[in-house]
């Protein structure tokens, strides 16, 4: 299997000078099986340089999986240019929206409304098919299985778990540490306690084992306080996290805009310097557009 | 017949008060840094409140791979932030599953009441009315007809009369009801509306959904016109379902006839079935 970043900012694109090295384009991340399946998890504006990769390989199926629907992760599937021509399949999944009761097709054609962009979903000459998700069902990507878990975001949001061949990335998607809403004093700080413990054991269990970790780090735990509840994780909360599923390499993602290059790598290295090397460690590593993983 | 002054306000007087949970949570709500966990502190002491939303984090619609038992769970596993938006569209629905629903035509009437409050969020969408605003033209138009849940619940048989009058005179139901009652649903309604201190637009609204004036706001407009097409469409039954047409100025301001409108609404079953579940356990 083979992990290709295309994306790994969040919340939005930052083109310019400062960004270079790492890259502005928002997430999309490319997983190709031993047999060349396509897989692509999420359709940040990252999708745009992947889909110009594709033209030798069409007509193509390729297995869109969308962690969650806001705008950082569906904006380039406008532009997801294989859409446009006929013979191509695009399989999309993704989960229900229970606040205003659309599934994933309708979220995703809303997107394509007139006002919004010039085609309409009609008009679209590839065969688009729609999976809205439960949580936990197995769906089948080529030779590959993909399940998922409900992650801790501001809308339903899945963490997705790659499996082929022996083989298995897990994908965070928008992630945020859970916290206790409640202080000690409350009397139902503890009753709180034991849920979050499940559910990140839940959580834990989920992610156990896999080759290649991706995960949601927008902050440091300096950012955390002014931003909790956003739906983020820090680089601190991910090594523990990475550490207790027993991960073989993290790849930290959906870097903060407002970071440039050289402010980047300074949090990341204060980041190891505060969780010294302990045996069986995964490795630590920031996702960088264009970078590519073999496992 | 009709009743006296006296009487109205003692009937006004006996309808439940708005849920004080329901008007706390739109209180808090309405800060967007709102503290969890008095959020949760007013949902969790508020049963009914509790039971719906434990009934929709466990439908399908949520599609979780584990039983949520409680409040605090359901925050923990679907996050506060989901649990919030869901309160603010269960909390209103409240008011009206509390009214109780004893027999068919009420449910037929909650039906409507759904089915206007769908609609009525669908045109404020077509004017580009945020999603966030939106939840309060469902609202109104869930609410409108509440005038006639109170009269019937106040007096069955003698709301049984109007309806029967209506029908058997061919009586606008609100004739009909102020030949029994002296007074019509649309201003019992903005005066329960009052007494549970609801925002004047939307008093005006249940006052107005009948008697349509150019100066009412798009709230109010949408709320008439959403009436109207849901009588068409045959959305449950308010009582009075003589097809009518729009005003020529709201033709204008939707750009469309009553006819056209109600064609561009699509399938509402689907979400019309998931608001019923808020009603019907």
């Amino acid at each position: 299997m083979k992990v290709k970043f295309w994306g790994v900012r969040g919340s939005i694109p930052t083109p310019g000078p400062s960004t270079v090295k790492y890259g502005g384009n928002t997430t999309c991340i490319e997983v190709r099986t031993d047999d060349n399946d396509l897989i692509i998890l999420d359709a940040g504006t990252g999708i745009f340089p992947m889909a110009m990769t594709l033209f030798p390989e069409l007509p193509i199926t390729c297995h869109l999986f969308i962690s969650h629907t806001h705008w950082d992760h569906i904006q380039g599937l406008p532009f997801f240019i294989p859409s446009f021509i006929p013979g191509n399949t695009l399989r999309i999944h993704g989960a229900y929206d229970p606040i205003d009761r659309r599934d994933i097709r309708e979220i995703l054609s809303g997107q394509l409304q007139y006002c919004y962009f010039p085609v309409r979903e009609a008009e679209l000459k590839a065969r688009l098919e729609y999976v809205t998700l439960k949580e936990r069902q197995v769906a089948q990507a080529g030779s590959a299985t993909v399940t998922n878990i409900l992650m801790n975001h501001p809308v339903l949001c899945f963490g997705y778990r790659i499996e082929c061949n022996g083989k298995s990335v897990f994908f965070t998607g928008d992630h945020e540490q859970l916290y206790n809403i409640y202080g000690p004093d409350d009397p139902e700080y503890h009753e709180y306690e034991q849920y979050m413990t499940q559910k990140n054991q839940a959580i834990v269990e989920f992610i156990r084992g896999v080759d290649v970790l991706i995960a949601d780090t927008s902050y440091t735990v300096e950012d955390y306080p002014a931003k909790k509840g956003w739906g983020h994780s820090t680089y601190d909360a991910n090594i523990a996290m990475a550490r207790a599923a027993g991960v073989r390499q993290v790849f930290f993602t959906h870097h903060e805009p407002t970071r440039g290059d050289a402010a980047l790598e300074k949090v990341f290295q204060d980041a190891m310097d505060r969780h010294p090397r302990q045996p069986g460690d995964p490795e630590f590593a920031l996702a960088r557009e264009g970078l590519v993983f073999e496992l | 017949m009709g009743y006296s002054a006296k009487k109205l306000i003692r009937l006004v007087d006996g309808m439940p008060a708005f849920p004080p949970s329901v008007y706390r949570i739109l209180q808090l709500t309405s800060d967007i840094n709102c503290e969890p966990k008095d959020l949760v502190r007013v949902i969790d002491h508020d049963p009914v409140l509790t039971l719906k939303l434990l009934q929709l984090v466990n439908s399908p619609y949520f599609g979780l791979s584990r039983q949520i038992g409680s409040i605090r769970q359901a925050v923990v596993f679907v996050g506060i932030n989901t649990i919030k938006n869901l309160v603010l569209t269960i909390a209103p629905m409240e008011m009206l599953s509390r009214q109780g629903t004893d027999n068919r035509w009420m449910e037929n009437l909650l039906a409507h009441a759904i089915g206007v409050g769908v609609i009525a969020k669908h045109l404020a969408r077509r004017c580009g009315i945020s999603e966030v605003e939106a939840t309060d033209y469902f609202v109104a138009g869930l609410l409108h007809d509440i005038g006639k849940m109170a009269l019937h619940r106040f007096k069955p048989e003698d709301y049984k009369d109007a309806l029967r009058l209506a029908k058997k005179k061919g009586l606008p139901l609100l004739e009909a009801e102020r030949e029994i009652f002296g007074v019509d649903h649309a201003q019992v309604g903005a005066m329960l509306g009052d007494k549970w201190c609801l925002p004047v637009e939307l008093v005006v609204s249940m006052e107005k959904h009948h008697d349509w004036n150019p100066n009412l706001s798009l709230l109010q407009d949408c709320v008439y016109a959403a009436n109207l097409m849901a009588k068409r469409l045959r959305v449950g039954n308010s009582g009075n379902d003589t097809p009518e047409h729009l005003p020529r100025e709201l033709e204008q301001r939707f750009g469309a006839k009553i006819e056209e409108l109600v064609g561009t609404l699509g399938d509402l079953s689907g979400e019309m079935n998931f608001t019923q579940i808020l009603i019907h356990p």
